[in-house]
């Protein structure tokens, strides 16, 4: 089965689909309901006592932009932070650095893109002037030993460019991992990756960045994620983005999926051998609750099939 | 060239259960035009073999009723192949008599399941198919054999490895000229997947190996690639994900043949189909059922 790691840790990425990116406002703005406070912190709590030992919490854009996350500071405050798990915050700029750390954040994310296109579209400005941004709160963040993971979108295909060079991506994670990103995690934002592409790309990161610094963040909008992170693993890449019942769409294909499951991912490591720490009956009860307090019905193929064999 | 550093096959054989496999478990019975366009439609994407029907007694399988109008009403393309299943001797000559050129048997790696299913063991039902096989080989008709619950079973639970092996190198010994392997409830991950296919090819040539896997929990694609790797190059698949599976219900049974597709050529791997014809197919198949498409690939409205 190729070099697969024993152990992989889980990120869980709960509402990814948030970013300080117009595309995402515009889906956001369809979105008819806005989460409660209460529910959004009882799911982190809920996920808390599954054993993931990292969960994305909020994001410190401007309420402006993304409405879904004006509560950010009331969420950070109201979670029960667990001993050994981690909650990271997206943190675009300066003044979003600044409200998370004031909330007390402990952890930050910042994002780019290996698309030139869609860097413009969506943040009205160059990959380097955005690397330049996150510079400074990189620094800042350091300063204040704030580790910050970075995140690079349109790995594998960009809804504007199509097809986006391995050689791109590799630049843009590096730039992060120099400038002091412990971790970079490469995303599939439009779904469009398979294997073929997932090792191309990869492989060429990897001749910048450690493997042991790299994640994958795999959306399932083509049905391709499960088969892409297999050969993440196979390639020595032991952390994994997911999100509970594969929550959050994809923006660029209405109706279609985005986020892979963490529940299926779960299932196939654990059906591995590779060891995660996460209790897998505990995940599906958190994405039974948010799937009813959403009025929506799960994305997780493992969650509809033990549903319906009692 | 190894597009993920394994060494992969260059070309795949798709073999299309939607008609039969997916049809069958499907809840609306389809009419007989339907299945007939539909087959039409498959053969014009490029799919190297259609599974059309199913010769077994319309008592037990209503859905497959129309078998002979089915066999008869096809246009059949040249290159492509239309086997049918034949679950006995009676089967397998009103098979002949509706002009079929190939059949399917099965055989199941657990013994409960066979005996819930067809009332009898593994042994006694690979016996009856005995009968088929001679008449089949008098006829010289090929014979493909089916496995399932090859990695699990929902009476049993685990399936050993060693009993897949043994079943899939019966029929093979029988005169199979291929034996597909069917994760039959969608229980497998590529760990217990590779596991088993270890075992079944000690015993039985990896070119004459398929896999047939269901995507109940999500893990088919993930699983087709390690058979891949491991040099498996047949995969059954269903158009739309067209056949839920009976022991859950409501969750999804067979893998999307788009997706299939769309995974293989990603890999730079030949399959010969056209997926956006293969894609009409499956709009057509929802359309007249009044479902939504299973396949991921369809619901996608990204264009790259």
């Amino acid at each position: 089965m190729g070099n697969v790691p024993t152990t992989v840790k889980h990120c869980l990425s709960y509402e990814q689909l948030i970013h300080d990116y117009p595309w995402l406002r515009r889906w956001l703005q369809e979105e008819k309901e806005i989460v409660p406070t209460g529910v959004k912190i009882q799911l982190i709590d809920m996920l808390s006592g599954t054993g993931l030992p990292v969960i994305e919490a909020t994001s410190f854009v401007s309420s402006k932009w993304v409405p879904q996350m004006a509560d950010h500071t009331d969420v950070l405050r109201g979670i029960h932070r667990a001993p050994h798990v981690r909650y990271p915050v997206l943190t675009p700029n300066m003044q979003g650095l600044q409200d998370a750390v004031a909330a007390g954040a402990t952890e930050v994310a910042v994002f780019g893109s290996a698309s030139e296109t869609f860097s413009k579209k969506n943040i009205n400005c160059s990959i380097d002037e955005s690397l330049l941004r996150f510079e400074e709160v990189i620094n800042t963040a350091k300063e204040r030993q704030i580790p910050v993971r970075g995140y690079v979108s349109c790995t594998l295909g960009c809804p504007y460019e199509g097809f986006i060079e391995p050689s791109k991506v590799a630049e843009v994670a590096k730039r992060l991992y120099d400038m002091g990103c412990y971790e970079v995690s490469l995303g599939d934002t439009i779904g469009v990756g398979t294997p073929g592409s997932m090792f191309k790309m990869l492989e060429s990161v990897m001749k910048e960045v450690p493997p042991c610094a790299l994640a994958v963040h795999c959306h399932d909008t083509y049905g391709q994620a499960l088969a892409n992170i297999l050969t993440a693993l196979q390639m020595g890449v032991c952390v994994v983005d997911s999100a509970v019942a594969g929550l959050g769409g994809c923006p660029y294909a209405q109706g279609s999926s985005g986020n892979v499951s963490t529940e299926d991912v779960l299932y196939m490591l654990h059906g591995m051998g590779i060891e995660t720490g996460v209790n897998l009956a505990k995940v599906i009860e958190a994405g039974d609750f948010i799937c009813n307090a959403l009025c929506r019905k799960t994305n997780s193929k493992v969650a509809q099939a033990k549903g319906r064999t009692q | 060239t190894p597009e993920t550093g394994h060494v992969l096959p260059e070309k795949v054989k798709i073999v299309e259960v939607g008609p039969r496999d997916g049809l069958q478990n499907e809840k609306t019975i389809v009419p007989t035009d339907t299945k007939i366009h539909l087959i039409n439609m498959l053969s014009e994407s490029g799919l190297p073999v259609i599974e059309a029907t199913s010769f077994v007694s319309p008592k037990w399988v209503p859905q497959m009723a129309d078998q002979v109008e089915v066999m008869k009403g096809i246009c059949r393309k040249s290159g492509v192949t239309y086997p049918v299943l034949t679950p006995n001797l009676k089967g397998f000559q009103s098979a002949m008599k509706a002009g079929a050129s190939e059949v399917a048997i099965f055989g199941a790696a657990s013994e409960l399941f066979s005996k819930k299913n067809i009332n009898c063991s593994v042994d006694e039902s690979l016996q009856r198919f005995d009968e088929v096989m001679k008449a089949a080989k008098e006829a010289g008709v090929p014979v493909r054999g089916y496995v399932s619950c090859v990695v699990g079973c929902p009476y049993e639970g685990k399936v050993a490895p060693e009993k897949v092996a043994h079943v899939a190198k019966r029929l093979y010994s029988m005169g199979c000229y291929e034996i597909s392997l069917g994760d039959t409830i969608g229980v497998g991950t590529p760990g217990s997947m590779s596991e088993m296919l270890e075992a079944v090819s000690r015993e039985v040539p990896v070119s004459a190996l398929a896999v047939h896997c269901h995507d109940t929990y999500g893990q088919a694609l993930a699983n087709i690639l390690v058979a891949l790797q491991m040099g498996i190059s047949v995969v059954d698949s269903s158009v739309a994900g067209l056949g839920g599976c009976p022991y859950a219900q409501g969750a999804s049974g067979n893998v999307a043949t788009e997706d299939v597709v769309y995974m293989l050529h990603g890999l730079g791997i030949q399959t010969g189909v056209d997926l956006p014809k293969l894609m009409d197919a499956g709009a057509f198949i929802c359309r007249t059922l009044n479902r939504k498409t299973n396949s991921k690939v369809a619901q996608a409205t990204c264009k790259l």
